[in-house]
C-alpha cells in the first residue's frame, strides 16, 4: 500500500518569489516522516507540492522531480487530479463538508468521483475507514447526523477517515493538530502510530515534542531571513536530530534558541 | 490562462509513459464547466452591448431627422423638448433624496446605534419591507391618500413662506404636487440608503467608538466624532444610488403628477415639469414612428443621467476602499 | 447603577439628572398643550397638532435638560429623540400603504377576481385572472433566461475569475444594476421592434426587460454567497482527487445553496412588482393570453396602474379593482420576501464554527 517518495532537487515559487529553495529528501515507506522548522519556512509549502496541492494556490510553480516509487509527479501529462487520489491530504483546521452527514464525508471521495458502489460495499468502506481512524466506537450510531456536529478531535479523525478511504499510498498531514485540545491530540498521534503499518506518512507540526513523539525520521527547514527562501538544513532519524544534530542550526533550533 | 488555479494536464505536449498516475481520459467536465460559466458571464457583455446598441438603433430618428419633420411629426425638435423633462427629472430626484437623506441616517443610526440590540435586526427588515412593496402601489398610495393628506401643510406653506419663490404661486387643489410625487420617491429610496449606511455604520471600528466614549463623550459625540466621519464616503454613496434609484423612478411620479413640459421651480402648484421616465410610461403606449424614436431617445439620456450618477457612486466607494485598509 | 455608589464616595462624579419618567411626561404634556392651544384658536387639526406636540417636546426637553444636566447632555437627548423620530417617521408610509391596501382592497379581494378576466366587462365585476397569468408566465420566463445566466456569471467570477475579463464583468455588471427599469422596457421593446417587426408586445418580450433588471441582482447575491464558502472545503475536495468541476458542483454550490435559492427568490421579488417595463414590452389587454410568445399580456402591476389611470364611467369598480390588485402584489411580494428569508435562515448549513 505505500511507496518510497523520492525528491530531486526542488525548488517552489509564488510568482517571482523563491518559497523553498533546492530541496532533495527521500521519504521511506511505511513510517512516519516530520517537518519542523519555525513559521514561514516553506514546510507546509513544500508538503503540498508532494500532491500538487500547491496549484490551488494562484501563482504557484515548482521545479524539480518528485518521484513516487519510480513515477514522476511532474512527468508530462501527470494529471494532478489523479495524484491526489495516490496521496492523500489532512489540514490544519478540521473541514468536514458541512452539507453531508458523518457516512457522506467518509464517502465524500468516492461519490465526488462518481463512482457507483453497492451500498454493502460503501458500508464497508464507512465502517473500515472509521475503524481505521479511530472513530466507528463514537459514532457508528449517527451515522446520519451532520459531520460538522462533533467536536473538533472527532472532526479532524473525520477528515482522516475521508482521506484514507480512497486507499491512498501516502497521507499527507498539515500540521493536523494545531486547532485541537491536548486530549484530542494524543487520540491523532496515537492514530498516527497505527497508520504507518500501512501507510507513508508525512506531517508538518509546530511541536517539536510531537514531533519527537510520533516520527521516525525528521526534516528542520529553516530560513536565512524575511524574503529568503526555505531550505531544508538537515534530515535523518528522529532520534540522532532531536540529540546529535550535524548542523548548527538544527540544535540551536530544537534546544529553542529561537523560533 | 497561468492563473488558472488547476491547470489541465498537457495530456498532448509528450507520449505518456504507461503508469497508474496517468488518466487516459482528458477531463471533459473541467472544460465544459469552464466554458458554461465563461460563456454566461461573457453573454452579460454582450446582453449590454445589445441594449446600449438596440437604443441606438431605435433613437437615431430622432437625432438625424431634420428640425422641421421632428416638429411636424414628433413631440417636438429633440435636443429643446428634452430639456425641461431632464430638468424635472433632476429637480424630482434632488428633493426626494433632500426628503430622504436625514430620515435614512436617522434610520440608520437607530438601527446601528441606538436601538436595542436584540430588537435591531427585526427593525431592520421592516424597513426593508418598504423596498418590498412595489411602485405601483406607491403610486396609487401617493395619489390617492398621500395627496390629499399633504393639502393642509402646502396651503399653510404657501401661506406663510409663499414670498420664497419655492413655494409660491397657486396651491395645487389636489395636491398632485411636485412636492407629493417628490415625498413618495423619498419613501421609495428610504430603504436603499438606509441599508447601504446602516452596513457602514455598523463597520465603525470599536476601538474609534471606545476611544470616544473614554474620552467621556456622550453617545451623540461618540457619534460625531467616530462614527459619521468613518461613515462619510458610505453616505456619499449610498446618496448618489438612492439618487440613481430616484431618477429613474417612473411610476410613482407618472401616477402622482400632472406633468407638463414648462420649466418651474414652484413645489406646491399644480403646473409641474415632468420627469422623463414617467414622460416615457405616460406617452409610449400611444406613441408610434417618429415620436417612439424620441421617446427611446429620451430613455437613452436618462440612461446616460444615472450611469453617470452610479459611476460617481462607485468612484467614491473605490477610492475609500483604498484608504480603508488600514483598519 | 454605579450613581449610587459614587454619590456616597466622590460626589464630583454625579451630575444632575431628569428624574425618570420625564421624557414621556413631557411628550404627552406638549401635545395635549399643542392641541389646546389650537382648538382654542380655533385650528383644531390631528396630525397638525402631533406634529406640533412633537416640535414642542424637541424644544421642552432640550431646554429642560440643558437647565438640569448641562448643554452636552442636551445635544445629547435632542439626537436621541431625532434617530428615534425618524425610525417611527419611516413606519407611517408603511402602516399607511399597508392599511389603505388591506382595507379599500379587501372589497374586491375575491373568488371572482381570481377567477374572471377583464374581457367584456364594463363597471362592476371581472377580475385580474387574465393579469396573474401573465405575471406567472413573464416572472417565470424572465426567472428562466435569468438563474442560469446570473448563476454560471456568478460561479466565473469566484471560481475562475481573474483578469480583465473578470473586471469588466464585474464593471458591468454593476452598471446594469443601475439601470432605470423604463430603459429595461425600451430595450425588450427595441429588440422585438428589430427582430420580429415594428410595435409588437408579448409576454416574452416583458421577461426580456425583466431579465434585465434580474440578472444583476442574481449574479451580485449569488457571487457573495460562493464567495463566503470556506476555501478550505474546496480544498478538501481536491485533496480527495476530485476534478475542480465536481467541487464546484458537489460541494461549493450545495453549501451556499439554501443562499442561492433565498438570493433567487428575493430577485423574483423584486422584479414581479415592476410596472414600467411591462407597460411598454408586454403592453396592455383586457383578455386572457396563455401564449407569451405573441400578443399583449396583462401583468399584475399594469393591471393596478390600468384599472385606477382608465376607468370607465362609474369609477368606483375600477378603483376597487386597483386596490384588490395592489393587495395581491403587496401579498405576494410579501410572501415571496419572508419565504426567502425563512430559506436563507433555515436551512442554511452550518460550518461548525
Amino acid at each position: 500500500m505505500s511507496k518510497r517518495i523520492v525528491v530531486n532537487n526542488l525548488n517552489v515559487y509564488y510568482g517571482k518569489f523563491k518559497a523553498v529553495e533546492d530541496v532533495d529528501m527521500v521519504i521511506e515507506p511505511r513510517s512516519v516522516t516530520a517537518f519542523i522548522g519555525p513559521s514561514g519556512c516553506g514546510k507546509s509549502t513544500f508538503l503540498r507540492t508532494l500532491n500538487r496541492m500547491h496549484e490551488v494556490i494562484p501563482g504557484a510553480r515548482v521545479e524539480g522531480d518528485v518521484l513516487v516509487d519510480g513515477e514522476n509527479l511532474y512527468g508530462p501529462g501527470v494529471d494532478p487530479v489523479e495524484v491526489r487520489r495516490l496521496i492523500g491530504m489532512v489540514f490544519q483546521r478540521p473541514n468536514p463538508f458541512p452539507t453531508m452527514s458523518i457516512k457522506e464525508n467518509v464517502l465524500a471521495g468516492v461519490t465526488l468521483n462518481a463512482k457507483h458502489l453497492s451500498s454493502s460495499r460503501k458500508d464497508e468502506i464507512v465502517e473500515k475507514s472509521l475503524s481505521g481512524a479511530n472513530l466507528w466506537e463514537e459514532v457508528k450510531n449517527r451515522l446520519e447526523l451532520p459531520g460538522s456536529g462533533l467536536s473538533g478531535g472527532q472532526q479532524q479523525r473525520l477528515c482522516i477517515a475521508r482521506a484514507i478511504a480512497m486507499s491512498p499510498e501516502v497521507l499527507l498531514m498539515d500540521e493536523p493538530c494545531s486547532a485541537l485540545d491536548p486530549i484530542s491530540t494524543l487520540a491523532i498521534e496515537d492514530l498516527i502510530q497505527e497508520l504507518k503499518e500501512t501507510y507513508t506518512i508525512v506531517i508538518v507540526t509546530h511541536n517539536m515534542q510531537q514531533a519527537a513523539r510520533v516520527s521516525d525520521s525528521t526534516a528542520f527547514f529553516n530560513i536565512a531571513g524575511t524574503g529568503a527562501p526555505g531550505k531544508l538544513i538537515e534530515m535523518g532519524p528522529t532520534e540522532k536530530i532531536f540529540s546529535t544534530p550535524d548542523n548548527q542550526q538544527t540544535e540551536e533550533y530544537i534546544t529553542g534558541r529561537f523560533g | 490562462m497561468s492563473t488558472d488555479t488547476l491547470p489541465e494536464s498537457p495530456a498532448d505536449v509528450a507520449p505518456q509513459p504507461p503508469s497508474s498516475l496517468i488518466p487516459a481520459k482528458k477531463r471533459i467536465g473541467d472544460s465544459v464547466f469552464k466554458t458554461l460559466s465563461t460563456g454566461a458571464g461573457t453573454t452579460i457583455l454582450v446582453i449590454l452591448a445589445l441594449v446600449a446598441a438596440f437604443l441606438l438603433v431605435q433613437a437615431i430618428p430622432a437625432l438625424t431627422t431634420p428640425q422641421d419633420q421632428q416638429l411636424a411629426n414628433g413631440y417636438g425638435y429633440f435636443p429643446t423638448w428634452i430639456v425641461p423633462f431632464a430638468f424635472g427629472t433632476v429637480w424630482a430626484a434632488a428633493w426626494a433624496l433632500l426628503l430622504a437623506v436625514p430620515v435614512a441616517l436617522g434610520i440608520a443610526l437607530f438601527i446601528s446605534h441606538y436601538a436595542p440590540r436584540r430588537l435591531a435586526q427585526g427593525l431592520g427588515y421592516l424597513i426593508d419591507l418598504l423596498a418590498a412593496v412595489p411602485s405601483v402601489v406607491f403610486g396609487l398610495w401617493g395619489i390617492i391618500v398621500l395627496a390629499p393628506a399633504m393639502m393642509p401643510v402646502y396651503t399653510w406653506l404657501n401661506a406663510y413662506l409663499g414670498w420664497i419663490p419655492l413655494f409660491g404661486g397657486q396651491v395645487s387643489g389636489t395636491g398632485r404636487t411636485l412636492l407629493t410625487a417628490a415625498v413618495v420617491l423619498a419613501v421609495m429610496i428610504l430603504p436603499i440608503i438606509t441599508s447601504l449606511t446602516r452596513e457602514v455604520f455598523l463597520q465603525t471600528p470599536k476601538l474609534h467608538e471606545e476611544a470616544a466614549l473614554a474620552l467621556g463623550a456622550t453617545r451623540w459625540e461618540m457619534v460625531k466624532m467616530s462614527v459619521l466621519p468613518f461613515g462619510r464616503a458610505g453616505i456619499v454613496s449610498a446618496c448618489m444610488l438612492g439618487l440613481g434609484r430616484a431618477l429613474g423612478e417612473t411610476m410613482a411620479v407618472a401616477m402622482v403628477l400632472s406633468g407638463s413640459d414648462v420649466i418651474t421651480i414652484e413645489i406646491l402648484t399644480s403646473t409641474n415639469t415632468n420627469t422623463i421616465a414617467a414622460t416615457i410610461a405616460q406617452n409610449f403606449p400611444e406613441a408610434f414612428a417618429l415620436k417612439q424614436n424620441q421617446l427611446i431617445a429620451g430613455g437613452l439620456v436618462l440612461f446616460v443621467i444615472t450611469l453617470a450618477v452610479n459611476m460617481i457612486a462607485r468612484w467614491i466607494v473605490a477610492r475609500r476602499a483604498q484608504y480603508s485598509g488600514a483598519n | 447603577m454605579s450613581t449610587t455608589v459614587a454619590q456616597k464616595s466622590i460626589p464630583s462624579l454625579t451630575a444632575g439628572k431628569l428624574p425618570r419618567g420625564t421624557t414621556p411626561g413631557v411628550l404627552v404634556a406638549s401635545v395635549v398643550v399643542t392641541g389646546a392651544v389650537t382648538a382654542l384658536f380655533g385650528g383644531f387639526n390631528l396630525a397638525g397638532t402631533v406634529v406640533g406636540g412633537i416640535v414642542v417636546f424637541l424644544v421642552a426637553m432640550y431646554a429642560a435638560s440643558w437647565a438640569v444636566e448641562g448643554r452636552r447632555k442636551a445635544s445629547d437627548r435632542l439626537a436621541t429623540h431625532l434617530v428615534f423620530g425618524a425610525f417611527a417617521l419611516a413606519l407611517i408610509p408603511l402602516a399607511s400603504v399597508t392599511w389603505e391596501a388591506v382595507s379599500n382592497g379587501v372589497a374586491r379581494f375575491d373568488v371572482q377576481f381570481f377567477t374572471y378576466s377583464m374581457r367584456n366587462v364594463v363597471g362592476a365585476g371581472g377580475g385580474a385572472a387574465h393579469a396573474l397569468v401573465g405575471t406567472l408566465w413573464v416572472t417565470g420566463l424572465a426567472t428562466l433566461i435569468s438563474v442560469p445566466i446570473g448563476l454560471m456569471t456568478a460561479v466565473y467570477l469566484s471560481e475562475y475569475g481573474r483578469g480583465t475579463l473578470a473586471r469588466s464583468i464585474t464593471f458591468f455588471v454593476d452598471v446594469m444594476t443601475g439601470i432605470p427599469s423604463i430603459v429595461a422596457g425600451l430595450f425588450a421593446f427595441a429588440v422585438m421592434s428589430i427582430l420580429v417587426g415594428p410595435g409588437t408586445v408579448s409576454g416574452l418580450s416583458g421577461a426580456i426587460a425583466l431579465s434585465v433588471l434580474m440578472i444583476p441582482v442574481v449574479v451580485r447575491s449569488t457571487e457573495e454567497l460562493l464567495r463566503i464558502v470556506p476555501n478550505e472545503l474546496r480544498e478538501a475536495s481536491y485533496a480527495l482527487g476530485v476534478p475542480k468541476w465536481r467541487t464546484i458542483l458537489r460541494v461549493v454550490m450545495p453549501t451556499a445553496l439554501s443562499g442561492i435559492v433565498a438570493g433567487v427568490i428575493l430577485a423574483i421579488a423584486r422584479v414581479i412588482g415592476e410596472t414600467a417595463p411591462l407597460m411598454i414590452a408586454a403592453g396592455f389587454t383586457q383578455s386572457m393570453n396563455a401564449n407569451p410568445l405573441s400578443n399583449a399580456m396583462m401583468t399584475m402591476p399594469v393591471f393596478v396602474y390600468d384599472s385606477y389611470a382608465h376607468p370607465g364611467v362609474d369609477v368606483l369598480p375600477y378603483t376597487e379593482r386597483s386596490w384588490a390588485g395592489a393587495l395581491a402584489l403587496i401579498a405576494i411580494v410579501m410572501i415571496l420576501n419572508l419565504v426567502g428569508r425563512f430559506i436563507a435562515a433555515r436551512f442554511a448549513p452550518r460550518t461548525g464554527r
